[in-house]
């Protein structure tokens, strides 16, 4: 005679019993092992800089602050220009002054404090300016240090902030070793470059790059191997920013030199 | 005006966003929660180890410990540019990060203090309420405190000699427990720092361990001088009452007290400072031995620019001179009070070093960043991370202490 105890006792034994070889199908679900080898994804953004081609006229500075609501004149950017100047004896001598945004029409370079120095032409060995925006790294150093989970990275690799969600602790603006972060002047949360994520993911390009008279500044996505900026960053030899710090950027560059920091 | 750019001084190449983000709130912040964990590990040293000379002050230590923690939340507070949001990192906190860990510990360690100073003031909060209850016409003062005390024995209101003693394994366990917690506490902070990759300065794995070190110096060192102070308070007091209650302890007494436990506790700072300044040298040496692609700039920052800062007060005045005031034999009080101060001194400055330091160069390690301290406030960003900011954030814990000492009296014998 089967009493009501035991009837209890081995209907919750048979439960359990099944559960077990079922969360083992939840498993393997095969659908799922097939996404995750290729890992599934279709787009992962990437950026090129051809600093051969860049002139250091400012337009994607301007471009940027505009069409992402930076306060024009707020002494912060989420892109800009730097200038190198390497002397022949040996010095490199860099500026950036209002993130390259009016262009570089003082020769003087900017050293800080309203100071400017002056370098004479016979002095100089080679000049070029050098575009930088954030990374996007594939480790990146921000989205590790946010305490609260603000700042994230999407499914196709760019680095966002909640604007609702940052406590502006300015943990991440410490993380980051390329000085892309800043504080909004307006909203008081942590901003950065996000590749224009409203307007990539909309099929178009990024501000800058529309500003870009030059292509000195692209954007494509890795994963398409017929994307242009595919095929150079996959056949031609390219560099990337402080390597040496382990965040896999996901900015290329051609043509950069040891000088650049 | 941009976050930072009111008090930033820029020089030679810095990246355009660069500013000192981390001002003084964020040398307050570690400094406090040292204070914290300094004046808890010294309690212990009596709960636990036994060391019977630091009776006298393990009891007011504890005490201080609890008066200054919830202080070493408020920089955090006047620091964040969502104060609002501060909550979150408890409600919703993100793993991967430092910060993330403070809600955990801090929570885990206030429990701990708070269970043991409940237990080592439950007697004394059951006699309070006994006696209270004991008055047929309570005035509504009278009223109010024994709806305190009664709510404070939680309902244990038995104070047999079994109890009593069953409260002292239990406070013996607890200060056993605090003692990780609160290393941890600190040490934590200390990678918030160390964690960084991208400062030359903060990464290096021996941040939470030269931070735990100097934490505890300056938790003792902040003991001794509260306990010299009040002493000498309650000497004048002797001094007036002693006509009028003859059992109270006499001015000689409380005279020879002090010093005893002023010698003793001062032997405890010397053995952790050693500690912490040989740790700080080794960081320094192992750097300038290693050489690596960013001495260049630390060497500029830490031998020409922050000189007097590092080596005039953090060392020289913060550790060396203190170090020989407590050696020299015959310790005075008098010696104790400048010994104890310079070393709050030398702490802080290892703070400001770390903390201002580590931002006084770019990332870009071509350029320089000098952080203007706002005295006088004009606005609520200077205030908040100025001068004054910071004086608040030191009054606060002193406020907090003087209340808690009415509810849990520090030199009264309870057990």
């Amino acid at each position: 005679m089967i009493t009501r105890r035991s009837f209890c006792k081995k209907s919750l034994l048979m439960i359990g019993g099944l559960a077990l070889p079922l969360s083992a199908f939840e498993l393997f679900d095969p659908k799922r092992l097939l996404a995750e080898k290729g890992d599934g994804k279709k787009v992962r953004w990437v950026f090129l800089v051809d600093t051969e081609k860049c002139v250091g006229c400012g337009f994607c500075v301007k471009g940027c602050k505009t069409e992402n609501e930076i306060p024009y004149d707020a002494n912060v950017t989420r892109t800009w220009v730097e200038r190198y100047v390497v002397t022949k004896d040996g010095k490199t001598h860099i500026d950036s002054p209002k993130g390259g945004r009016d262009g570089f029409e003082n020769r003087a370079i900017d050293i800080g404090e309203g100071k400017f120095q002056e370098i004479k032409n016979e002095e100089i060995s080679k000049a070029f300016f050098v575009p930088k925006l954030c990374n996007q790294c594939d480790n990146p150093p921000c989205v590790q240090v946010c305490p609260v989970g603000a700042t994230y990275q999407t499914e196709d690799g760019v680095v966002l902030v909640d604007r609702k969600w940052c406590i502006g602790c300015g943990y991440c603006v410490m993380g980051c070793p390329y000085g892309v972060r800043f504080f909004h002047p307006v909203y008081h949360t942590a901003e950065k470059c996000n590749f224009c994520y409203h307007r990539i993911s909309q099929g178009m390009k990024t501000a800058c790059v529309e500003a870009c008279a030059f292509g000195a500044r692209r954007i494509g996505n890795i994963r398409d191997p017929e994307d242009p900026v595919t095929k150079i960053i996959t056949t031609e030899r390219v560099n990337v920013l402080k390597e040496e710090y382990g965040t896999t950027p996901q900015v290329f560059y051609l043509g950069l030199t040891k000088e650049v920091k | 005006m941009v976050h930072g750019e009111a008090w930033t001084l820029k020089e030679f190449f810095t990246y355009p966003n660069e500013y000192i983000y981390w001002t003084i709130q964020i040398v307050m912040y570690p400094f406090m929660t040292g204070l914290v964990a300094g004046a808890f590990v010294l309690s212990s040293l009596y709960h636990v180890f036994n060391v019977k000379a630091l009776k006298g002050i393990a009891r007011f230590s504890l005490v201080f410990s609890f008066a200054l923690l919830p202080v070493a939340m408020l920089p955090l507070m006047l620091h964040l540019q969502q104060p609002q949001r501060g909550i979150e990192v408890m409600m919703t906190p993100h793993f991967t990060s430092a910060i993330a860990a403070f809600g955990i510990v801090f929570t885990t360690y206030g429990m701990i203090v708070a269970s043991e100073l409940w237990f080592v003031y439950r007697k004394h909060f059951v006699e309070t309420a006994l006696r209270l209850r004991a008055i047929a016409d309570r005035s509504f003062s009278e009223h109010l405190l024994h709806l305190l005390f009664t709510a404070l024995t939680l309902g244990a209101e038995d104070i047999s000699h079994e109890a009593l003693e069953a409260d002292e394994r239990a406070v013996k366990k607890l200060a056993a427990a605090g003692i990780p917690v609160a290393c941890f506490l600190h040490g934590y902070a200390g990678f918030i720092f160390g964690s960084v990759k991208a400062n030359a300065l903060w990464m290096t794995p021996l941040m939470p361990v030269i931070f735990i070190c100097s934490a505890v110096v300056s938790g003792i060192a902040l003991c001794i001088l509260t306990y010299i102070v009040t002493m000498e308070v309650r000497k004048i007091l002797a001094a007036h009452r002693q006509k009028q209650y003859p059992e109270l302890p006499s001015h000689e007494e409380l005279k020879s007290a002090e010093i005893d436990v002023v010698t003793m506790t001062s032997r405890y700072l010397v053995m952790f400072l050693v500690a912490a300044i040989t740790l700080e040298l080794l960081d320094l040496i192992f750097r300038g031995y290693t050489a690596m692609k960013s001495w260049d700039i630390l060497r500029r920052v830490i031998y020409e620019r922050d000189f007097v800062n590092i080596f005039v007060i953090q060392y020289g005045m913060g550790n060396l001179v203190p170090f020989i005031l407590f050696l020299m034999p015959r310790l005075t009080i008098r010696r104790a009070v400048l010994g104890t101060m310079l070393v709050l001194l030398g702490v802080f400055m290892m703070r400001w070093n770390v903390v201002i330091g580590g931002q006084a160069f770019s990332s870009s390690l071509s350029g320089f960043m000098h952080y203007h301290l706002p005295i006088v406030p004009h606005d609520m960003e200077t205030f908040k991370e100025g001068l004054c900011g910071a004086l608040l954030v030191a009054v606060v814990p002193f406020c907090i202490f003087y209340v808690l000492n009415k509810v849990m009296p520090v030199f009264k014998d309870t057990h």
